[in-house]
């Protein structure tokens, strides 16, 4: 295996992060990087945040300088598509026609976003967020942009409104569910985030599908709902979810489902292929069914699991076993969630949210599933630990403030 | 010119010359200073690089926000009275050299 070496295809945080470990790991075959974007390998966080709003200059984006790969024999192919594995001779072909040949192969192919299938959806001034070239696209038009119209109240939504809103335009998102973010957090951290944004003057319709978009020379010019509104719009941001990159992984043969299925260590129904990150489907004991979750912390420690068993630093039966955690950044609120929870969970409320500073637990019976603080570093990080040991905590001391949630944890 | 100097666990120094402004984590991460893995990228989300400020440089720092201090007290090296997050720390202006100790671990 050593001499075929780790092929990663798609040179996104997780993909990074698998070539950057292994050599941590002592790893010492070849590793290659194959990347379909230009450029080095960077973070997708601030592209609706800080580099949506010209406050991040491009450079800082990448997640580590060009010197850093030849200086870790670490082989990146940028602006390469693969198109074709052969799970019987080991080797994955590029666009090119170039063939890789490899001994382990892990997929780190990320996700695209949904699109709106809907009548003017190929307008000019529809655009989604997903690479650096969509957010630096967004950017140059929300200069001029006057009505600014955002599909999807999830997170992406709702940071592009935040940076929409303070450049000056006038906003207004549009969600087909009865409320922000539900697939993520408890009623009342999506209600205060929304209430936040209002009082700056953007406008929510919820339980509102978009029919159709209306042009104007070739531009987009206004969406209209379902429920028969017409609102204008010059620049309309798709923020409607994303799909997992998954056609390389069925064209080989591999189990697919809505994300590549693995098992409990990362590996896919063929042990010469791991997958990770965005487009990874697999067991998790906090949930009844295997589980699929898009940010930065699964893609990081999914690949340095991957690469320990790469590297022979970890048992082959090593189970990925990472407590999920999230983060947005909205305005003056930081959103830090520790924990997965499922949409009927409770909600304890921790603090005064009219303070912007508190946290809200979720509980599914008298276990704690979640945590999701606002402005509140320090009962994240608490509720990390509390999650990850599985400490036992009741609702009476969820909403103890005269009690740090730290001194719950075991101590270390 | 003004330089931030690193120095890993092992006592390997590094300095690294720098403008005014410069964060601790942009300037390891730009130069593969190994030991600050800043998984979020300078949010103050992760703590994740985290560092202890040698004793000369620290006065030379302006304080601690609310939030890098709460990030801290769950840093995995555990924290010190020296104990900061290379992202919310800048080279100052008019400042020749800030001296950082990397921990053993970060995660």
């Amino acid at each position: 295996m050593n001499q075929a070496g780790v092929v990663i295809v798609g040179s996104g945080q997780g993909g990074y992060q698998v070539a950057a470990s292994l050599r941590d790991d002592g790893y010492q075959g070849p590793v290659v990087l194959v990347g379909e974007e230009p450029g080095l390998p960077y973070q997708r966080p601030p592209l609706s945040k800080g580099f949506l709003a010209g406050k991040t200059p491009v450079e800082e984006l990448a997640l580590r300088p060009e010197s850093f790969y030849p200086g870790r024999d670490i082989a990146l192919l940028s602006s390469q598509r693969v198109m074709h594995i052969d799970r019987a001779t080991r080797r994955v072909a590029l666009a090119g026609g170039r063939e890789l040949p490899y001994g382990h192969l892990v997929l780190a192919t990320g996700t695209r976003p949904r699109l709106l299938l809907v009548p003017g959806a190929e307008l000019d001034n529809v655009v989604p967020l997903r690479s650096c070239a969509d957010a630096q696209a967004i950017h140059a038009r929300l200069q001029t942009a006057r009505h600014v119209v955002v599909i999807g109240a999830g997170f992406i939504g709702l940071e592009v409104a935040v940076v929409a809103r303070a450049m000056g335009c006038e906003v207004h998102v549009i969600e087909f569910a009865d409320r922000a973010l539900k697939r993520a957090v408890s009623k009342e951290v999506g209600g205060f985030l929304v209430e936040a944004q209002a009082q700056r003057g953007v406008v929510f319709s919820f339980s509102t599908g978009v029919a159709s978009l209306a042009g104007d020379g070739g531009k987009v010019a206004a969406v209209l709902t379902y429920t028969g509104r017409t609102i204008p719009a010059d620049l309309v941001v798709i923020g409607v979810g994303v799909e997992p990159n998954i056609e390389l992984a069925r064209g080989a043969g591999l189990a697919v489902d809505d994300g590549i299925v693995v098992n409990a260590q990362l590996l896919t129904s063929d042990p010469a292929i791991s997958a990770i990150g965005d487009c990874a489907r697999f067991p998790a004991d906090y949930s009844p069914v295997p589980v699929r979750l898009e940010s930065v912390q699964n893609a990081v420690d999914q690949a340095r699991c991957v690469s320990a068993r790469l590297a022979g630093k970890s048992a082959p039966d090593t189970r990925y076993d990472k407590l999920p955690w999230f983060w947005s950044d909205q305005g003056e609120y930081r959103l830090q969630i520790a924990g997965v929870s499922a949409a009927d969970d409770d909600a304890v409320v921790r603090g005064d949210m009219s303070q912007g500073k508190f946290s809200v637990l979720r509980f599914r019976g008298e276990r704690l599933t979640a945590v999701e603080s606002i402005n509140s570093a320090a009962d994240h990080m608490a509720a990390r630990k509390l999650l990850a040991e599985g400490t036992s905590v009741s609702r009476s001391q969820a909403a103890d403030v005269s009690q740090k949630l730290a001194a719950l944890a075991r101590p270390s | 010119m003004p330089q931030i100097t690193y120095v890993q666990p092992d006592g390997e120094r590094r300095s690294i010359p720098v403008a005014p402004g410069a964060t601790v984590m942009l300037t390891a991460v730009a130069n593969n200073v190994p030991g600050i893995v800043a998984e979020c990228g300078g949010a103050a989300m992760c703590a994740t690089c985290h560092v202890y400020v040698d004793e000369q440089s620290q006065a030379l720092l302006p304080p601690v926000s609310e939030v890098e201090n709460e990030m801290l007290e769950s840093a995995a090296s555990g924290r010190r009275e020296n104990s900061r997050l290379g992202c919310q720390i800048a080279m100052p202006d008019g400042v020749e050299e800030i001296v950082v100790h990397i921990p053993s671990t970060q995660n």
